[in-house]
């Protein structure tokens, strides 16, 4: 039975691996974007964990920094994938366009809260 | 164009402060006092216009001293003459003056009766008479008929007359705005009262000089013009009625100094009568009288001047009633002294003064006296109340004074004003009687010690008591007639060398008395047994023998303190430490938060660093490229612009957190904004349409 499950699961992975290899590379670069963002922010909340929140406003920017540009990019990814026809009509760069504003102004706002 | 010839600024302001500290007092009490120009006028003059070097200074301050001086009739005591003349000589010659140095000039060698040869005031006054005709400033209008008139009343052989009076009247009056106020240019359209008094001043001049009548009509306006001016009259709750100057610069004082120089001048050369209410040009009067003595030499002359104008004008002259001493003592029989006189301290024509009514100040009683007429001493000029009547006791009274011309000719030359209110104190010795001092029992309420006291004199009592007893001090204050008196202050110590206590002593009817009962105080003199002084004040304003003496002391004998019992405040060392510096103030501030060891951070921070060397190398992986890079060199050159554009607004948000302020950030946001938004487009939009082909291809 656990053997099993064992194996279940490895062929789950496997499959997912296959499925995922066939993504686009542009979307992988965004994912690895993703990732990148999501690790920065765990490592902020460790930080804060092992001594504190004492620079509240420095600690909530630098998260906060990190999950918007992280939401941003999945928004890109939305609009890029060629999978999705909600925005079969939007070029890529359009929403490329969208997301670095997007970008600036969260970071305009960020660095206002920095202190 | 301002009216800075005739006033300094720095002299406004001061001016000003005066006004809001006489406007302070006068609302305190309406009734008031005003004294008219007396020695202490003089004697100020004296030293406010010493002349420095043998001169006044400039010839504008060398006329106002010496027309201060002649106003005030005080004799020129420095010889100023041999100095003053030539400088003035010298500016009547130079044919370049300015026609405001000219007037002046003409003005200090009237009044010094420098020698000024004929020919040069004849090349003076043709110049003078060439200026108003193309002349378009006030100024100009004002300083060049001043100088005619000065010339004409000083040598009349020179032919001063004007050809173009009728003209240059109209000009000036072409000046005038409706509500009575004058411009000081045709090309300025803030109107002035200051520019009123000085164009009715020259108008008046611009009368005198000339040679044809001017039409009764036009006459006529300017009357008109003066009721209007009127009618923006300023007043003060005590009486006075003043000007005030809309333009910035200008005080008050000036300001009315000028309308009143311009009324007395305009009424004393214009036909008919210039009918004005009598309370305005009384409370004109008593406006300058209640700034009292100026400490500014322009602001003397302005009120000296403008009391002179008043005094000798053709409108009307104000009688001024005033009280030598407003103080009169019961118990040295003075007599309530009443002095009338113009503004100028001269004498006034036959007339008797009333004593209307008298009450108590702030009261609204019955009058106390009604109707006596006051008898004149024609030795000292005052009017006396010979006998106070008994129903006068001690206190602030108001009296009413109402001054009767004698010869009703005078009656149209002269104002009073109606009914004058004046504060007057009645002070009086006070009776003390019956003051004593005792321990009394507190149970039975019997008397243990009792010692007669002698206040207002001496007294040395020395008694002794303990917690269970009572301390009476006991005494009576009657007035003159007998009455009860209440003082404002009447105040019992004791001093104790650890502290002092303060009691009020009340009072029913005549009898003043406190009690103190120890039991209840002891918690209030802190059980401190021992020596205690007495010292006792009584005080009033009317109360000739106000004191605060010593009575003796008494030795109190208290329980001893619980533990808990309060300490006394711990009392200087030095009665007069209490001004001395004051103990410093230490801050505290809040104690930094907590910070974690450096390393740790900077462990972190290369923490941080992982992820993004984790994204480059998984970006390797992927086998990212630059091959979608535009190779053709504009849109190259676009997208190089675009990437070095976005690193330039992230540095500048870098510099927004390290030293930069909102402003200026956005400020260079704005603009590096516009620029990536710019570039952008172009190599955004360059690369979908090289997609776009690609697709169709």
């Amino acid at each position: 039975m656990a053997r099993s499950t064992g194996e279940d699961a490895q062929a789950l992975f496997h499959s997912l691996r296959s499925a995922y290899a066939a993504t686009p590379k542009n979307l992988k670069i965004i994912d690895l974007y993703v990732a990148f963002a999501v690790f920065t922010a765990l490592i902020q909340v460790a930080y804060m964990a092992m001594v504190g929140s004492f620079p509240f406003n420095s600690f909530l920017s630098g998260i906060l920094s990190c999950t918007g540009t992280a939401v941003l990019a999945v928004c890109l990814r939305i609009q890029v994938n060629k999978e999705n026809k909600e925005f079969k009509d939007l070029p890529p760069e359009r929403a490329y366009a969208d997301f670095v504003l997007c970008n600036l102004v969260l970071h305009l706002v960020i660095m206002n809260f920095l202190g | 164009m301002a009216a800075e010839p005739r006033w300094g600024s720095g002299g406004g302001a001061a001016a000003l402060l005066l006004l809001l500290l006489v406007a302070a007092a006068s609302i305190c009490h309406a009734a008031s006092n005003f004294l008219p120009v007396s020695d202490a006028h003089r004697s100020a003059a004296l030293e406010l216009f010493a002349p420095v070097d043998g001169s006044f200074g400039s010839l504008e301050e060398t006329s106002e001293a010496l027309q201060s001086f002649d106003i005030l009739g005080i004799e020129r005591r420095t010889n100023v003459r041999g100095s003053t003349c030539s400088s003035a000589v010298e500016v009547l010659g130079s044919s370049s003056s300015p026609v405001k140095d000219v007037f002046y000039a003409l003005k200090v060698s009237s009044l010094l009766k420098c020698d000024v040869r004929q020919s040069q005031l004849e090349a003076i006054a043709s110049r003078l008479k060439s200026v108003p005709s193309d002349a378009s400033s006030l100024n100009d209008f004002y300083y060049s008929i001043g100088g005619l008139v000065l010339i004409k009343n000083q040598i009349p052989v020179v032919d001063v007359l004007l050809e173009d009076a009728d003209k240059v009247f109209q000009a000036i009056k072409a000046l005038s705005q409706s509500d009575g106020r004058w411009r000081y240019s045709s090309d300025n359209p803030v109107s002035s009262t200051y520019a009123a008094g000085m164009a009715l001043e020259t108008l008046a001049g611009v009368i005198s000089l000339a040679s044809n009548e001017i039409g009764q009509s036009r006459i006529d306006a300017v009357k008109n013009d003066i009721l209007k001016l009127f009618d923006s009259i300023e007043k003060y709750d005590d009486g006075t009625f003043y000007f005030d100057e809309k333009v910035d610069g200008v005080g008050p004082l000036a300001t009315t100094s000028s309308v009143v120089q311009g009324l007395t001048a305009f009424a004393s050369t214009a036909s008919g009568r210039v009918k004005l209410p009598e309370d305005n040009i009384l409370g004109l009067t008593k406006y300058f009288l209640s700034i009292g003595i100026p400490g500014d030499a322009k602001e003397f002359f302005n009120q000296v001047n403008s009391l002179s104008c008043l005094e000798n004008s053709r409108v009307s002259v104000p009688l001024i009633l005033a009280l030598p001493a407003t103080v009169v003592s019961l118990t040295n029989k003075d007599k309530l002294k009443v002095r009338v006189t113009t503004a100028l301290g001269s004498r006034s024509p036959p007339l008797k003064v009333k004593l209307v009514r008298a009450f108590i100040s702030g009261s609204k009683d019955a009058s106390v006296i009604e109707n006596q007429e006051l008898i004149f001493d024609s030795e000292g000029a005052f009017h006396i109340l010979d006998l106070l009547p008994t129903s006068i006791d001690v206190g602030k009274y108001t009296f009413v004074f109402e001054i009767v011309l004698q010869d009703s000719e005078d009656a149209k030359v002269y104002v009073t004003g109606g009914q004058t209110k004046v504060p007057v104190y009645i002070s009086a010795i006070i009776k003390i009687e019956n003051a004593e001092i005792s321990v009394l029992d507190s149970d039975l309420g019997s008397v243990d010690t009792q010692k007669k006291l002698n206040l207002g004199k001496e007294d040395d009592v020395s008694l002794a008591a303990n917690h269970l007893q009572k301390l009476r001090l006991s005494f009576q204050l009657s007035t003159p007639h007998g009455h009860a008196f209440k003082p404002h202050q009447a105040i019992l110590k004791l001093k104790h060398e650890k502290a002092e206590h303060i009691f009020l002593v009340g009072n029913s009817g005549k009898k003043f008395q406190v009690i103190l009962d120890f039991l209840g105080l002891v918690e209030k003199f802190f059980y401190l047994s021992g020596r205690y002084d007495i010292q006792l004040s009584i005080g009033d304003a009317v109360m000739e023998n106000s004191f605060c003496q010593d009575l003796g002391h008494v030795e109190l004998d208290l329980p001893e303190a619980p533990e808990k019992a309060p300490r006394p405040a711990a009392q200087p060392d030095d009665p007069f430490s209490k001004y001395g510096p004051k103990a410093e103030i230490s801050h505290i501030f809040r104690a930094p938060e907590k910070r974690p060891s450096e390393n740790l951070s900077l462990a972190f921070l290369a923490l941080t660093l992982l992820p993004f060397l984790g994204f480059l190398v998984g970006l390797l992986k992927l086998g990212v490229n630059l091959k979608n890079f535009p190779s053709a060199p504009v849109p190259a050159m676009f997208a190089i612009l675009f990437h070095v554009g976005i690193g330039s607004i992230l540095a500048l948000y870098a510099l927004f957190w390290l030293k930069l302020d909102l402003f200026t950030t956005l400020k260079a946001l704005g603009l590096l904004g516009v620029f990536v938004m710019f570039v952008g487009h172009r190599i955004l939009s360059h690369l979908a349409s090289t997609s776009s082909k690609l697709k169709s291809a």
